[in-house]
């Protein structure tokens, strides 16, 4: 299996280096090997901010920034317009982006959940801001990078609020792919 | 009172956090100061505030310095200023980490030597740019990450350090109270020698409250007593107006300690400590004014 | 604990097994998790030991420097400017011989500020008589931690050692990390000359010319002597935990005619450069240099070396490529590439090798070289 990497975008605050870590956890989990890295600097809020995850079923020796991904997830769907979360991404490649609606982008194949919904309908909002970085866990499962049960795993060891789980769950039931 | 400029000095959309509490008082800071201003900032949320190269969010000159080094670096740096025959403002604009812990050893020796200068210290009551980790200006009680249970220490006096160096100026304020520290630093300013002010600068990031409520926890800050705005002039006290209610009847200090997350874990003895404490420099300042 | 975990955290966790008495720590970033760590570790009782939030980095090492007199095993965490206002006291923990265990996250010195990973920190301290290893991993980092505490203890070695690991590539990148209990794998410390009231010594005082330089020969001896030491420590970790280091990570390089030498995760980075070369033909092969301090006499007789330094020493050069032209017959293609967290990929490395130019020197994104 050559690797498999992930760019994850999101802003500072909303767990994009959190869900990197789970995912690359949850992939563990599944008996693969698994990088988590996160690109920023000095600890700011609301800044755009880039992590990667790479699964592989050998040791991974690389640790610079992932530059083609085969997957981007964008959990700050405002981000769109700034950054350009496409690039690099092979055509055809896959995009998983919260959103409410399905979103269309030419040449890529999307995968939507309303993460933002399935927060707030569980009450799931930490200082003000909607958890996003366990939900997106179940839609990373629908999609076959990891198993649900690995990412459940995954999420219950680091989070003593069972709602992280059902947000994971739900998204698993509810992402259009 | 001197009128505020509408003149801005800091261009908006700073990398700061929601609700930082320092963008606001640098505006209010650098109104009362004008264009003719250094700021010299050791390490601290303002090394990232002021933006990345190559750009800059200041319109003024903003010199960068190790994090032990600002006293010291200003020191000279007004010293340079004065042998030139410039009246160039030179100010220290440093967080409670810079100040009171591993700047401390410059600033007494600034102090001591009456430079010609303004130290402000903004006061965030931990390290807040490496994550909020404790300082020395931490009050007990307070959950920081290397203080998960709470700070057992009590906060660091450093009022009390620089003002055992007599200086001719040295003020509290609070970024609730923005006009107030306006004065303030004009007054600072107008005076030559070492001047001292201490911000009480509520983070929303670190002491985990919503961004939007900065200016409540500030104003609770004084309210309760927990914070007490006052300026002494050659040593001579006198207690900034919004201080005076809570000089006879403040506010329960738990009105104050339940708005923040960071007092989550606080014992009842660790808030008696506290009220305590309160209590005590209250009696003290009174005394005093009489 | 079989698990993903940070760089940072590998280092925390060996800490908590190595069992110190006394850790004095100010936070920095990269650091910051490590010290984070050991405070919750220490609060929430799952680690013996005082942890000293200190109010500056010299103060940390000059605190441990008085813990670790006292004859108690003792820990520390930096980067960078904490690194160098440590400076002083790295000397002093050296001269005073004294086996304090420190973790340096490798970033970048100002001006200007930069946090990102760069290795003119630690190299900037190779003359202060510190053993120095480079990890590249988070297991890395565990095992290396651990042994590092018995390597300094050791009676013929009593000299501090500093693990470095890359800022935020290393520090916060999670992979694979398995903690396995330590168990007596470290003997408990035995200072010879830790501070006894029953004996009272001076320590440090004033000292002649005619003495000095005794103390310093001594300090050259243990450094010595710790080559056989790491030896012996690291065939004792592979014979308890079944993983096993080295001096150096060699990487295809038995036929290898071109080989790439660097340290830290660059040097891990390296190999898959050499998968790609070898594909294209290119018989190039990596070797990570893991002891920096004291410094190996590699054989790198009848090859090419392109040599990474994430570091340089200004009027002079990139500190590993000296090094190694100092100490072994080479010609190294000298490419100065990664400073202050710089984007450096296989593809680029492989680049280097193949642009490579013997006894020139060449900083990656300047155009023009030497």
């Amino acid at each position: 299996m050559p690797v498999f990497e992930i760019r994850i975008h999101s802003r500072g605050g909303q767990g994009g280096v959190t869900a990197a870590r789970l995912i690359a956890l949850a992939a563990f989990y599944d008996g693969k090997q698994a990088t988590a890295t996160p690109f920023y600097g000095a600890e700011r809020r609301g800044a755009p901010i880039v992590a990667f995850v790479r699964i592989c079923d050998t040791p991974i020796r690389t640790c610079s920034q992932v530059k083609e991904p085969d997957l981007v997830v964008v959990l700050d769907p405002t981000l769109l317009p700034t950054v350009n979360v496409l690039k690099g991404l092979a055509p055809g490649g896959t995009v998983l982006l919260n959103s409410p609606h399905k979103v269309a982008l030419d040449g890529f194949r999307t995968v939507t959940a309303d993460l933002t919904g399935i927060a707030l309908v569980l009450d799931l909002v930490i200082a003000g801001s909607p958890v996003l970085d366990t939900s997106v866990l179940g839609v990373l499962a629908k999609i076959g990078v990891i198993t649900l049960d690995s990412a459940k795993r995954a999420i219950a060891e680091n989070f003593t609020d069972a709602r992280n789980v059902a947000a994971a769950e739900r998204a698993y039931q509810e992402v259009a792919a | 009172m001197a009128e505020i400029p509408k003149e801005e000095f800091l261009l908006p959309t700073t990398s700061a956090c929601a609700g930082c509490s320092s963008s606001l008082c640098l505006r209010y800071i650098l109104k009362a100061s004008g264009p003719d201003t250094v700021l010299v900032i050791p390490a601290c949320c303002t090394s990232v505030i002021q933006g990345m190269y190559p750009k800059t969010a200041f319109q003024v000159p903003v010199y960068n310095i190790a994090f032990a080094a600002a006293a010291s670096c200003a020191s000279g740096m007004s010293a340079a200023f004065r042998a030139l025959g410039r009246k160039t403002k030179v100010i220290v604009y440093a967080g409670d980490g810079g100040t009171v812990d591993i700047g401390l050893q410059a600033l007494s020796g600034a102090f001591e030597r009456e430079t010609d200068f303004l130290y402000i210290c903004y006061d965030n009551e931990a390290y807040g740019n490496t994550g909020m980790q404790r300082s020395g200006a931490t009050p007990v009680g307070a959950r920081t990450t290397t203080t998960p249970g709470g700070k057992t220490h009590p906060k660091k006096d450093i009022e009390l350090i620089v003002e055992a160096h007599r200086p001719p100026y040295l003020a509290t304020a609070c970024s609730a109270y923005p006009t107030d520290l306006f004065q303030k630093v004009k007054k600072a300013l107008a005076i030559p020698g070492a001047s001292f002010i201490h911000i009480l600068a509520p983070c929303p990031t670190g002491w985990k409250f919503p961004p939007g409520k900065t200016i409540e926890v500030g104003k609770l800050a004084v309210k309760t007593g927990m914070w007490v705005l006052y300026e002494r002039e050659y040593g001579r006290l006198a207690i900034s107006a919004p201080s005076k209610g809570a000089m006879t009847r403040p506010l329960p200090l738990t009105d104050y300690l339940s708005t923040q997350g960071r007092f989550a874990g606080i014992t009842p003895e660790q808030v008696q400590e506290l009220e305590g404490e309160i209590a005590r420099r209250r009696e003290h300042l009174l005394r005093e004014v009489e | 604990m079989h698990t993903i975990a940070t760089g940072n955290r590998g280092v925390a966790e060996a800490v908590r097994e190595a069992k110190p008495g006394v850790i004095a720590a100010y936070p920095i970033t990269p650091q910051t998790e490590i010290v984070e760590l050991i405070a919750q570790f220490v609060a929430g009782g799952t680690m013996a030991g005082t942890y000293i939030p200190v109010e500056s980095e010299h103060s940390a090492l000059a605190a441990c420097i008085g813990a670790s007199a006292a004859g108690v095993r003792t820990f520390t965490a930096t980067s960078s400017q904490g690194l160098l206002y440590m400076h002083e006291m790295l000397h002093w923990a050296a001269g005073a011989r004294l086996p304090v265990v420190m973790a340096n996250v490798n970033r970048a010195v100002a001006p200007p500020w930069n946090v990102w990973a760069d290795h003119t920190d630690s190299l900037s301290q190779r003359d202060t008589g510190w053993l120095q290893v480079y990890v590249a991993t988070a297991q890395e980092a565990y095992d290396t931690t651990l042994m590092a505490f018995r390597i300094a203890e050791h009676e013929e070695v009593l000299l501090p050692v500093m693990v470095n690991l890359d800022g935020f590539v290393l520090s916060h990148t999670m992979q694979p990390l398995e903690t396995t209990p330590a168990g007596d794998f470290i003997p408990p410390l035995h200072l010879p000359h830790a501070i006894d009231t029953s004996q009272p010594a001076g320590y440090g005082p004033l000292t002649g010319p005619e003495y000095y330089y005794t103390f310093r020969w001594e300090m050259e001896r243990s450094m010595r002597d710790a080559r056989q030491v790491i030896r012996e420590v690291e065939e004792a970790f592979y014979q308890k935990f079944g993983r096993r280091y080295g001096p150096s990570e060699e990487y295809r390089m038995e036929d290898a005619e071109v080989a790439i030498v660097a340290m830290g995760t660059l040097g891990r980075e390296a190999q898959v450069a050499v998968d790609r070369l070898r594909g294209e033909g290119i018989p190039a092969g990596a070797l990570r240099l893991r002891w920096f301090r004291p410094f190996p006499r590699l054989d790198l007789a009848g090859r090419e070396v392109v040599v990474i330094d994430r570091d340089y020493s200004f009027g002079f050069g990139g500190v590993l490529a000296r090094s190694l032209q100092a100490t072994t017959p080479c010609e190294p293609y000298s490419v100065i590439a990664g400073l202050g967290g710089q984007e450096v990929t296989y593809a680029d490395i492989a680049g280097f090798v193949r642009q490579r130019r013997p006894g020139d020197e060449y900083w990656f994104g300047v155009d023009a070289g030497v």
